[in-house]
């Protein structure tokens, strides 16, 4: 992107107090919750929008994932919606303005055993033919893209060969989390921090609003781009959700001096690799096991992820552990989002995002914008949340963190 | 490091433990049988707060015992609480 020339951060917030009503409210100042009010005000003119958060924006999961973007899913209908995003990604910075630091890097699925490394030519295939450039290679070619990498994986865990998706990136989360807001709030939407949604209006079955610590506040519709907390909100409007929260930990290791190169994922390991723009090594791994609100790292994690890593990046043996960080993630048990009506009327959701919300951000928000403003949005049709009541769940547990 | 009471070794620590879910609980409110085997079959309560839940001393005496656990802080309250 050397044509490109980042011009100053502005966010121009509004003060005083909310309106007592909106066309459009969203909770949760997010990626998605941004994005979704940022297409509703730039692609579809409905700019009487507000959107809510109890911290500060992007200070929940858009503020604590490892900043992946890809679109190597195992389901056909996956790989399209986050081949959309990943090509809106690839836009983004041109289209707002706002340097994003998107770096395409491509990204290395590792097969350590025959029948892994046949999963891996089926995924390369499959992402093929869904538009999603992908390609099998073998260890010569792994090592070529990635010199630091141990083929004979410490003799436990030998490289057969992996799928190599070409336009895997990554992208500095917070400023996209800031290059929305910017969008949004230029285009006079309105965005309120450290503003708590409490309950929700209702009128007999309809939505009609939210209730905040700075008083009430009516609405069309209400969208929640709630994370972790997802539950609690769709609770209130009496919707049920299939969604677990778990706890997701990351890590940074201090500055590597020399160049990692690809994106590096493990399947049978479970772990991935990746460097950020300051040299530190990134690496993260699955979810906890067990339900959990609370954002805590643990020593266990960060010992069984550092041997796993080590095991087929021996220099990272040398490095030390920086920084950790946790998400609370909102897992679906088809492991795919969940994202449009609920059956209450007045009442939309994002949710379900899991381990990858941040790669699903512009299609999210653009197709979720979509739907409100012209009813319909194919993208997500799939996605819905009534797909569970008609049994067509959209199992795809395709990627390291939902192993 | 959490610890975590279990009715048979005593405080060990929490990494011995596998999570075994919540009890599933479909509301009343749902009364059509089929909505009730979607509930049963896809959703969940997902408490933020204080849940009863079922863990497995995996690494200790292996047997499964009944918790109450508060999701917000990962601290095992007592069952009488």
């Amino acid at each position: 992107m050397n044509e490109f020339v980042e011009t100053l951060l502005d966010l121009p917030w509004q003060t005083g107090e909310p309106k007592s009503s909106y066309d459009v409210v969203i909770i949760g100042a997010g990626g998605h919750g941004l994005a979704t009010a940022y297409y509703l005000a730039t692609r579809h003119g409905i700019t009487n929008v507000c959107v809510l958060d109890s911290s500060f924006i992007g200070s929940g999961n858009s503020g604590r994932n490892t900043t992946i973007i890809r679109s190597n899913y195992g389901i056909p209908e996956s790989v399209r919606f986050y081949q959309h995003s990943l090509e809106m990604y690839q836009t983004l910075e041109a289209e707002t303005g706002c340097w994003i630091m998107h770096n395409q890097k491509g990204q290395i699925w590792l097969a350590h055993s025959v029948s892994t490394a046949r999963t891996e030519q089926t995924r390369a295939l499959m992402n093929e033919a869904c538009g999603a450039r992908t390609d099998y290679i073998g260890p010569d070619e792994i090592k070529r893209l990635c010199p630091q990498i141990d083929l004979s994986g410490g003799g436990r865990y030998p490289v057969y060969g992996a799928s190599y998706h070409h336009e895997g990136a990554t992208a500095r989360h917070d400023r996209v989390v800031w290059a929305y807001a910017q969008g949004a709030l230029r285009a006079g939407v309105h965005v309120y921090q450290h503003t708590p949604v409490t309950g929700l209006l209702r009128d007999g079955d309809r939505v009609t609003g939210v209730q905040t610590t700075r008083g009430n506040i009516s609405a069309g519709t209400v969208i929640s781009a709630v994370g972790g907390s997802v539950s609690t909100v769709a609770g209130w409007a009496g919707v049920r959700l299939p969604i677990r929260t778990h706890a997701l930990q990351a890590f940074v290791t201090n500055a590597y001096a020399q160049e990692f190169a690809p994106i590096v994922s493990s399947n049978d390991l479970v772990f991935y690799v990746s460097q950020t723009p300051r040299g530190q090594m990134l690496i993260g791994a699955e979810y906890d096991r067990f339900a959990s609100y609370r954002q805590a790292t643990s020593f266990s994690y960060l010992q069984a992820c550092s041997k796993k890593s080590i095991t087929m990046f021996p220099f990272l043996g040398k490095l030390r552990i920086l920084r950790s960080w946790t998400g609370i993630c909102d897992v679906s048990t088809d492991f795919s989002p969940i994202i449009g009506h609920t059956g209450v009327d007045g009442f939309m959701i994002s949710t379900g995002w899991g381990t990858w919300g941040f790669k699903g951000i512009p299609a999210g928000g653009s197709q979720l914008a979509q739907l409100v403003a012209t009813g319909s949005a194919p993208l997500i049709e799939p996605f819905g949340l009534d797909r569970f009541a008609n049994e067509v769940a959209m199992a795809d547990p395709s990627s390291a963190g939902t192993r | 490091m959490l610890w975590v009471e279990c009715p048979n070794c005593g405080s060990r620590p929490f990494e011995e433990y596998r999570y075994g879910n919540v009890f599933p609980t479909t509301p009343d409110s749902i009364t059509d049988p089929d909505a009730r085997n979607v509930d049963f079959a896809w959703m969940q309560d997902n408490i933020e707060g204080v849940t009863l839940e079922r863990w497995f001393h995996e690494a200790g005496c292996r047997r499964w015992f009944t918790a109450k656990r508060d999701t917000t802080s990962d601290r095992f309250l007592p069952l009488d609480d």
